[in-house]
């Protein structure tokens, strides 16, 4: 188990690396930042010495160790346009997300938990077909326009919600429902398939038989079994909340890391977007180990083969 | 039906042509997603309206049923007078171009990949599915934005992009059908007799990862057109004058409590599209792969 352990840390570290690397590739495709960040009547010698002071005259992978060299000791630059360290901006964005991202997963467990059970248990009838088109058409929908729609019915209409910003319970209903519209779907059709090879199982056979009523079967017995694949598909769930964070934040104007990743890219504030993005990716990837290793746990023949 | 339809189907159509009616609903998604192919193919010539075409004085337009709407604009206008109905038609065009193309590349670029990665096996493997989850370490929508504000945002940088989000999909797909085909017989066979790899690839790999391929790349068009309505709604899709639904929706963000229908129809046009390629997808892995059909 710990040579599983170590494996996997080792490849969710080379991720990490391997993603710090891309991103600073990229953004330093975008050309110059000295440009930027210096009114364009800068004198040449101006711009030399800034370079050389951000150490932009050095090779690019000499750039990079010095990057990330800085990013371990929590340095990421200063912000281009908030003036405070990249990192403190970041820090102070990310519970708002983790918030709105955990928000959204409790609303979509809570939706697909009794879908995918009644689906089961009433399969073939209208129960199932609601489930499964319900669940097709939250696959159909872009979260940005299923918060749009929320505003419009009931921040616009109804005036029962605030149509944006961040701060009361209030607030956070439509971002977590448009957010964990989508995730329903799948959460739906896992729940659906092992409530299904749960309830053929002799033990529920065996309840029914000594004549356990069917609540009890369904909900003490069946379903606790029924919910381990998705219990270890959470992390998966989580991190593609942090993903699709980013354009629900800008429309609820949530405080979030996302939307200011947004912004960052818009105003190329290339140190909060590399921090963004690096922090974003920490978090996607530990929640992916956290789904390795709860299957390892769950699973003693995935350890062996690792 | 009249003839049985065959345990393993040889073709691609014969395939179709043995299971098609079943059901009504690849019937009902199928043509449906015909009407978006229509409008993206002959969109100039059915749209009432010049897409681009403002005019002030008929700005926000209700659409023809609501009081005050008119049949010369049938779904209404927006912010500027243009017409609702002539402008989602002219997006079917932008984004049935964007999935094709991103879906072009990114599954021959993940496919190939993913064929010498699960063909090759050891260092290889190893080299190239790092990479995969490297690259899948970073939420896409995050490393599209990125990608976005490097390039500068146009209709081709939207393919690169989905592109390179993509192709990982592919790849981790095709290896493992890759890792147990190249088990088989017939590959060894073909190896003894002397075939080079690339024949292998061809004659013997490839046609059989061709159904998964195409029931991946049916899957993947509502994703895309997802991602490309999400990349054009944040600005760093495409850009106008070119007319993009998620653009659309972006206009009417800002006219949200004055006009209803300019917030609505677009995303309906997005939802309807996306549901019946989702539906013609399940339905065609159904049909082909029934190992992976959900109970």
């Amino acid at each position: 188990m710990l040579g599983y352990i170590a494996k996997r840390g080792v490849h969710g570290l080379v991720s990490i690396v391997g993603a710090s690397m891309l991103i600073f590739a990229i953004s330093r495709l975008s050309g110059d930042p000295v440009l930027l960040m210096l009114p364009p009547e800068a004198p040449q010698s101006l711009v030399d010495e800034t370079r050389r002071h951000m150490g932009l005259d050095q090779p690019l992978w000499m750039q990079y160790l010095i990057f990330a060299g800085k990013a371990l000791t929590g340095d990421f630059g200063n912000s281009y346009r908030w003036q405070m360290p990249a990192l403190d901006l970041v820090l102070d964005r990310l519970p708002a997300t983790i918030q709105l991202a955990v928000a959204a997963l409790l609303f979509s467990m809570a939706l697909a938990i009794p879908f995918g059970v009644l689906s089961a248990v009433h399969r073939g009838t209208w129960i199932d077909n609601f489930g499964k088109g319900f669940a097709m058409l939250g696959q159909a929908m872009p979260n940005f326009w299923v918060g749009l729609l929320l505003i419009l019915v009931f921040a616009i209409h109804l005036e029962w919600l605030p149509p944006f910003g961040h701060g009361t319970p209030a607030h956070l209903v439509m971002p977590a429902i448009a957010l964990g519209w989508y995730p329903v779907a799948a959460q739906t059709r896992i729940i659906r398939s092992s409530m299904l090879d749960v309830l053929d199982s002799d033990y529920i056979r065996m309840g029914r038989a000594v004549g356990a009523p069917d609540w009890v079967l369904i909900w003490k017995y069946a379903f606790r079994n029924a919910a381990i694949p998705l219990v270890t598909m959470l992390g998966v769930y989580f991190a593609a909340m942090l993903g699709g964070a980013f354009v629900v934040e800008v429309i609820f104007a949530w405080p979030g890391l996302g939307r200011t990743v947004v912004e960052a890219v818009f105003s190329r504030d290339f140190p909060v977007v590399q921090a963004g993005v690096l922090f974003t990716s920490i978090l996607f990837v530990l929640s992916n180990l956290l789904v390795d290793l709860s299957y390892g746990v769950i699973d003693p023949r995935i350890r062996r083969d690792g | 039906m009249a003839e049985a339809s065959p345990r393993l189907p040889r073709g691609f159509l014969a395939g179709l042509r043995g299971r098609v009616g079943a059901t009504g609903l690849p019937w009902v998604s199928g043509t449906m997603l015909l009407l978006v192919v229509v409008a993206a193919l002959f969109g100039e010539a059915i749209a009432p309206h010049d897409p681009n075409g403002f005019n002030l004085a008929a700005a926000f337009k209700p659409p023809a049923w609501q009081e005050g709407g008119s049949l010369a604009y049938l779904l209404g206008t927006d912010n500027l007078g243009r017409d609702v109905l002539s402008r989602i038609i002219a997006g079917a065009r932008v984004s049935l171009i964007v999935a094709a193309y991103a879906i072009v590349f990114s599954g021959v670029i993940g496919a190939l990949i993913g064929m010498i990665s699960g063909y090759f096996g050891g260092r290889v493997d190893a080299v190239i599915m790092r990479l995969v989850d490297i690259q899948m370490s970073i939420p896409s929508l995050a490393l599209a934005l990125m990608i976005a504000a490097v390039l500068s945002p146009s209709l081709s940088t939207v393919v690169i992009v989905i592109a390179i989000t993509y192709w990982t999909w592919y790849a981790r797909i095709v290896r493992g059908e890759i890792l147990s085909l190249k088990e088989r017989d017939y590959v060894a066979l073909a190896k003894v007799a002397g075939c080079g790899t690339a024949t292998i690839f061809h004659r013997h790999l490839l046609p059989n990862v061709m159904n998964t391929l195409l029931v991946l790349a049916t899957l993947q068009v509502g994703q895309v057109i997802i991602f490309e309505a999400s990349l054009s709604f944040l600005g760093l899709g495409i850009q106008s004058p070119e007319v993009s639904w998620g653009l659309m929706l972006a206009d009417a963000r800002n006219y949200i409590t004055k006009a209803w229908w300019t917030i609505t129809l677009p995303g309906v046009a997005i939802m309807l599209t996306c549901l019946s390629s989702n539906l013609v997808g399940d339905w065609l892995r159904d049909t082909f792969d029934p190992k992976r059909r959900q109970l």
